[in-house]
């Protein structure tokens, strides 16, 4: 059982391969229940979910509070900005107050990296990372690789690029750290000015000219770009992005034919992915969004579900 | 009234000597050192198994007296360095007000003489409020007793202002230590750039926002009169710009730290903010080349770069927490632990690098045990091990990154001007 001598999810690195099977594997059945008419098991009744974000997100929040909620958990959300932090209550007696309520399992999302681990280290509660800086986002790691398995039937020795802006990317991180666990060929692809130091070293193939890195590939999976990284002096224009290192339909070719497209989302369209690339048959990008609930469900069902010690 | 220091191992690097051996020490001055010394009426102090040096020297700590004494006052500051074996230290000028003036500096070293203890010499700042724009009244600073100038935590990043620090500077024969960073390289930076920042997603500050100043600084003072020291260098790319630079005869000097060479970026994977520091922990490489740059001789010296803090400031988010490291009560035993113990240095040049290395750069008339000279002497018994507990710290600050560690080698007595200062780990 994974979750048995493990109190948080940090991150996949520190996963192995059998404990993420066991946690996709979980997630199958955790499907079928989102498909039913009554959406709803006793699994986690009377158990506690907090999701605080002191980032921005609308879908793996709503993710985490819905799978909390098909499972019976009580969900609440503490919505903070990070400018909170700044000036007013300290990160940990935030987290104290969450945890003296009666917590189970708290899911945090923070545009500070290590906060989540910072927290961890402070509190008896659970803790699920929703996403740290630049580090780690586990389950969205988690939801792709389930999503890439759920149609290609395996993970093994597949060949999947990572692109866009790595350098800022905990999708890519997580996602590398998850699937180099399968044997599986990661590429990653961006401008040079968004691609992180020694990045080989964590199994990575690099590449900067997209078309060689597409080449035979089995999956995209394509980051979204933020704009404001222009305005640091990353990348020169949205123009000669897209140009460059947008996935359109005629680079889309050189991969595969049975290619997968990701994203995590929320998409430029027209900028690092073509709309009629990520409409296209090949993309699974809505898919990834009801197997994230899927995995988040079978993530809280293992943490906290069936009997406590 | 007189102390007989007997059957220690005396390791005086200014004077060559590593021998077992006696040291008469009469009216706070070196009176002899031989290899068996009689007096009738001295106090004897049984140093048989000890190693015993001139006191250590310090020339980089942070005081934080004026101005922030929730962090550390002038006199805590001190009770740390006699417990930690140091009997000079240099406090640097970033306190506020900073210390760039006649008044600051008078302040900084009356309260330090008043509290006894150990030397306290301040460093006066390079420009005005550390603002990088204009100079400070450096012949007035140096009356007051500053040693050297520095904006130390900040560079100064106009290069026409440095050019005229270094000239300025050379008429009073004080260094110039330079903070080199270039802060627009290393703008938001966390922690060292390379696979460890890549892995756990900080901001890195890369090696060259420190090299392309240290080039930049040592070209100025090649064209210039003045006197380079490098605080702090942390890569082996610095380094071997400071041994170039030495082999063309430009007078530039530079110092490690104890955690530079015994830690390295990879230490960041559970975010622990104790180790978050500046200039960051360095790869694996970097440390080897520190390493080697002291054994040549192409470092000068080492010094703490002691930054105590609250406790706020570092049980915090990683991105958040205050950069330092509180380093006095830690140095020999980290120093002695992966320098001496790991048989990668020899003793003597270890000792060398916080005594006649710091006194050479600064002009101090301390760091050897030549006779005559001022009794300041560090007693060490490099076979002792202790587990470091930050509760037990003379400083305020408990930021350290070696907390329950096990090191071996630590101070067991600090002599200055011939009179115990600390001993075993209290103040006396």
């Amino acid at each position: 059982m994974v979750f048995k001598h493990r109190k948080d999810l940090l991150g996949l690195a520190e996963l192995n391969r059998a404990e993420i099977e066991s946690i996709i594997n979980t997630a199958v059945p955790m499907k079928d229940i989102l498909t039913r008419d009554i959406k709803k098991v006793p699994a986690l009744r009377g158990k506690v979910v907090c999701t605080v974000f002191y980032e921005n997100s609308t879908r793996t929040r709503t993710s985490f509070e819905l799978a909390g909620k098909y499972l019976s958990a009580d969900t609440v959300n503490l919505a903070v900005s990070t400018s909170s932090v700044q000036k007013g209550e300290s990160l940990k007696d935030t987290i104290k107050t969450i945890e003296v309520m009666g917590t189970d399992v708290m899911v945090m999302r923070h545009s500070m990296s290590g906060a989540p681990h910072y927290v961890a280290r402070n509190t008896k509660m659970r803790v699920i990372n929703a996403g740290d800086g630049f580090h780690a986002h586990p389950t969205q790691g988690l939801l792709d690789m389930y999503s890439i398995r759920e149609k290609k039937g395996t993970l093994d020795g597949l060949k999947v690029v990572i692109l866009g802006d790595i350098q800022h990317s905990r999708v890519a991180r997580s996602n590398i750290a998850g699937l180099s666990k399968f044997g599986c060929e990661v590429r990653v692809v961006g401008p040079s000015t968004l691609m992180p130091a020694d990045i080989e070293n964590m199994g990575a193939k690099r590449f900067y000219n997209i078309e060689e890195a597409l080449d035979g590939a089995d999956v995209i999976n394509v980051l979204r770009l933020q704009l404001e990284r222009q305005k640091k002096g990353l990348f020169p224009s949205v123009p000669e992005y897209a140009e460059n290192f947008g996935l359109n339909r005629k680079r889309l070719s050189l991969a595969k034919k049975d290619v997968l497209v990701l994203h995590p989302g929320p998409m430029n369209r027209g900028v690092e992915v073509a709309s009629d690339v990520a409409d296209s048959a090949f993309s699974v990008i809505n898919e990834q969004v009801t197997n994230g609930v899927a995995i988040r469900m079978a993530l809280l069902y293992l943490m906290i579900g069936g009997a406590s010690e | 009234m007189s102390i007989l220091i007997k059957g220690g191992r005396i390791i005086d690097p200014a004077n060559n000597i590593d021998m077992i051996g006696d040291i008469l020490i009469t009216d706070g001055l070196i009176d002899k050192v031989a290899a068996s010394l009689t007096a009738k009426e001295a106090e004897v102090f049984d140093a048989q198994g000890l190693v015993v040096c001139p006191g250590f020297i310090d020339m980089h700590v942070h005081l934080r007296e004026p101005g922030f004494e929730y962090k550390e006052t002038i006199a805590t500051g001190m009770r740390a360095a006699a417990v930690g074996g140091f009997t000079t230290v240099c406090c640097m000028p970033n306190t506020d007000p900073v210390c760039d003036n006649r008044a600051v500096a008078t302040f900084v070293a009356e309260t330090a003489r008043r509290n006894k203890l150990i030397n306290v010499h301040p460093i006066g700042c390079i420009t005005k409020g550390q603002k990088g724009q204009e100079i400070t009244e450096m012949f007035a600073l140096a009356e007051a007793g500053c040693v050297a100038v520095s904006d130390d935590g900040l560079p100064v990043m106009n290069a026409e202002v440095m050019r005229r620090a270094l000239e300025y500077s050379s008429m009073i024969g004080m260094p110039v230590i330079a903070h080199s960073e270039d802060n627009r390289l290393a703008e938001e930076g966390q922690m060292h750039e390379g696979y460890y920042s890549t892995l756990y997603g900080l901001k890195g500050i890369p090696a060259v926002a420190e090299e392309a100043m240290v080039a930049r600084d040592i070209l100025l003072t090649e064209m210039t009169a003045g006197r380079l020291h490098i605080a702090h260098l942390s890569t082996g790319g610095s380094l071997h710009l400071v041994r170039e630079a030495k082999s063309r005869g430009i007078r530039v000097s530079c110092e490690i730290t104890p955690h530079h060479i015994s830690l390295t970026d990879q230490a960041l994977a559970d975010y622990d903010t104790n180790f978050k520091v500046n200039p960051p922990l360095r790869s694996q490489q970097d440390v080897k080349a520190l390493i080697q740059g002291l054994c040549d001789g192409t470092v000068d010296c080492m010094a703490t770069d002691h930054a105590p803090h609250e406790l706020e400031a570092k049980d915090c988010e990683f991105n958040l927490a205050s950069f330092g490291i509180s380093g006095l009560e830690t140095a020999i035993p980290v120093t002695i632990e992966y320098l001496v113990k790991t048989g990668l240095v020899n003793i003597s040049q270890v000792v060398k690098a916080w005594t006649a290395g710091p006194a050479r750069v600064l002009g101090l008339d301390r760091g050897t045990l030549t006779p005559g000279k001022a009794a300041d002497i560090t007693i060490i018994d490099i076979e002792a091990t202790k587990t470091v507990n930050s509760e037990l710290f003379e400083s305020k600050g408990k930021n350290t990154p070696y907390q329950d560690m096990t090191l071996q080698g630590w101070p067991v007595a600090t002599l200055v001007d011939g009179r115990i200062v600390a001993e075993k780990g209290r103040i006396v």
